[in-house]
């Protein structure tokens, strides 16, 4: 089972202190966190993608492909990636550099996104969210696996033609997840493609968690993937850790309570109960976590937030230590102990995607090489060189000009 | 025969408070017409003073708790709902409209719906027709024909209305809630995962 972090990049101000940092301190800062969960063993990291203050996380891959150079363990996913108000061509080839220059050491979480002004600043409708989720994801998909793409759709220009570049490495696309909090669709989509479903469960009670999984699952077997014990699930939890669980208590105090996004509304311990939210010692977290597959069954990734509300970097730190030493360690003996041999440990690896695909008959090739009329030193150029290019000459390239 | 459930959602704030007696009444009314016509109510009362403190976390945190959850999942069971207000500065009471906030948007669609209000003074009478309907009809509700509003001097013999007194206005309102609701098949609660289109729907519609 893996256990990583996941940040969605808040910048807030410590209420202890009343500093705030600037956009800067907590970009490099958020890279010294995910370095650091390298370093201590843990399996994810994952950053959130926000295009509105407070958040600082806009460019999902500038900040992977950098730690992916500086990292060398550590999976690196997104929590998600905006598959509404994203052009899905720029989605298929950003993240297939990203797995290109991370030697497959990455994954991706798609999701609608939360904000409604966002979809216009992009130039979408926040109403059309679950067609443009189903319609994007489905290009994306023909991108990574067909070279050359001819299409069209409701929501962006059509494509002629086309072909993403860099080509998946391996000729196999990375492994994707589908986040959703209360949307059936997204399982649904989930399921259909047999793709991962995380649950993001931060602000909902495990009642609400367990129904989504189960149905992920359930479509997940009736669309013929595998049993449904077998669907790769994550979860999303929040803890704070210190060894004495008063100690605990205590320090997180003051950020529960000023925090954004709960802040001023019910009291850490009614929250504590409702959600996954779990301040105290490292065996109360193993004793809450551990609970979970008992709710949704074996599952395959278990993210933490844990540098939200403004806790300092320092205190971040300490936190990736007490998971990865006092708590992840038990938390995978007692899954992998309690896991039927049938069910995936893990989420797949590149290298077993690449496996399974050979096993499937799937060849790799890489046949787009050709003739290059598209890069003139004018647009006129370009425009005489399409005209220029015959059908046939060009497989793909059909301009009824 | 076969039962018909009743919520009776309740703003009152004191206690004793005017605003659940009119809301009994009104539930008296319904259960004794929807027994004539051969039905039995099951009756839920929500009494919203009580889950005050988890409406406002609630409406913070995206997520109903504990009762108000057990709340919430009995009006979108229900066959009919009473709803009861006492009308603040001109319009319903805050609570009742961050109560009502909180509901999923097609939580009363279709839902018949017997509207209510108390007040200090006849003055407010027209409370319910330019606050309350609107806000229940944005949500689809079934609104019966009939609302009642009771101000301080109903309650009395001698004030209050003479023509139309509020015994008269509850019993009649009750009469259209029953008929409204013995008129259906009970409701089955619909679930999330009740209708979700398959994927083969869901690309087709792309």
């Amino acid at each position: 089972m893996q256990f990583g972090i996941f940040t969605v990049s808040d910048v807030t101000t410590d209420p202890t202190t009343g500093r705030t940092p600037d956009d800067t301190e907590r970009v490099r800062n958020i890279l010294t966190i995910a370095r650091h969960a390298d370093e201590a063993g843990l399996d994810v990291f994952a950053t959130g993608e926000h295009h509105n203050p407070p958040f600082v996380a806009s460019s999902p891959t500038t900040m992977l492909g950098y730690l992916a150079g500086v990292t060398k363990n550590i999976t690196l996913s997104t929590a998600t990636t905006l598959i509404t108000t994203n052009d899905p061509v720029r989605i298929a080839e950003e993240y297939a550099m990203l797995q290109v220059i991370s030697d497959g050491r990455m994954d991706l979480m798609l999701g609608r996104g939360n904000t409604g002004p966002v979809y216009p600043w992009f130039g979408q409708d926040i109403r059309q969210g679950l067609p443009l989720a189903v319609e994007n994801y489905a290009l994306v998909r023909r991108l990574w696996e067909e070279e050359v793409v001819d299409w069209s759709g409701k929501f962006r220009t059509p494509l002629q033609g086309f072909t993403s570049t860099p080509r998946p490495l391996d000729g196999v696309p990375p492994f994707v997840w589908h986040g959703s909090i209360r949307t059936p669709e997204i399982a649904e989509q989930a399921a259909f493609y047999g793709d991962g479903f995380l649950h993001n469960a931060i602000f909902w009670p495990m009642s609400h968690t367990k129904q989504m999984v189960r149905y992920y699952r359930q479509r997940y077997e009736h669309h013929g993937h595998g049993r449904a014990d077998q669907a790769i699930v994550g979860l999303g939890g929040q803890v704070f850790i210190r060894k004495d669980a008063q100690k605990a208590r205590d320090e997180f105090r003051p950020y529960f309570d000023n925090a954004p996004v709960y802040g001023h509304g019910p009291s850490m311990e009614d929250f504590t109960r409702e959600t996954p939210l779990t301040v105290g010692s490292p065996q109360q977290v193993i004793d809450r976590y551990g609970k979970f597959r008992e709710e949704v069954g074996d599952y395959q990734r278990q993210l933490f937030l844990i540098d939200h509300a403004g806790l300092p970097l320092k205190t971040v730190l300490e936190q990736i230590d007490l998971l990865a030493e006092e708590v992840v360690p038990v938390l995978r003996r007692e899954a992998e102990s309690a896991r039927p041999a049938h069910v995936p440990a893990n989420p797949p690896t590149h290298a077993e995607r690449v496996a399974a695909a050979r096993a499937a008959g799937q060849v790799h090739t890489q046949t787009v090489a050709a003739g290059d009329h598209w890069t003139g030193k004018t647009a006129e150029d370009d425009l005489e060189a399409a005209q220029a290019a015959t059908p046939a000459a060009r497989p793909g390239a059909a301009f009824g000009l | 025969m076969s039962d018909r459930r009743l919520v009776v959602i309740s703003a009152g704030l004191s206690q004793p408070s005017s605003t659940r007696l009119l809301a009994d009444r009104l539930t008296e009314a319904t259960a004794a017409e929807l027994a004539a016509r051969g039905h039995t109510a099951q009756v839920e009362v929500v009494e919203l003073r009580d889950l005050a403190h988890a409406v406002v976390d609630a409406t913070l945190t995206g997520f109903p708790t504990g009762a108000l959850a057990d709340a919430i999942a009995a009006i979108t069971a229900a066959d009919g709902i009473i709803a009861v207000t006492p009308i603040y500065t001109a319009s319903y009471s805050g609570l009742f409209k961050s109560f009502v906030d909180i509901l999923d948007k097609d939580a009363l669609a279709g839902v018949p719906v017997l509207l209510g209000a108390t007040g200090g003074t006849p003055r407010h009478s027209l409370a319910i027709d330019f606050a309350l309907r609107p806000l229940f009809g944005y949500l689809h509700a079934d609104v019966t024909g009939t609302s009642v509003f009771a101000a301080t001097d109903d309650w009395a013999d001698a004030g209050g209305d003479q023509t139309n007194p509020l015994p008269e206005r509850i019993r009649r309102a009750g009469r259209e809630l029953a008929e409204t609701v013995a008129d259906r098949e009970p409701s089955a609660p619909v679930g999330l995962y009740d209708a979700v289109p398959s994927f083969e729907q869901l690309l087709g519609g792309a």
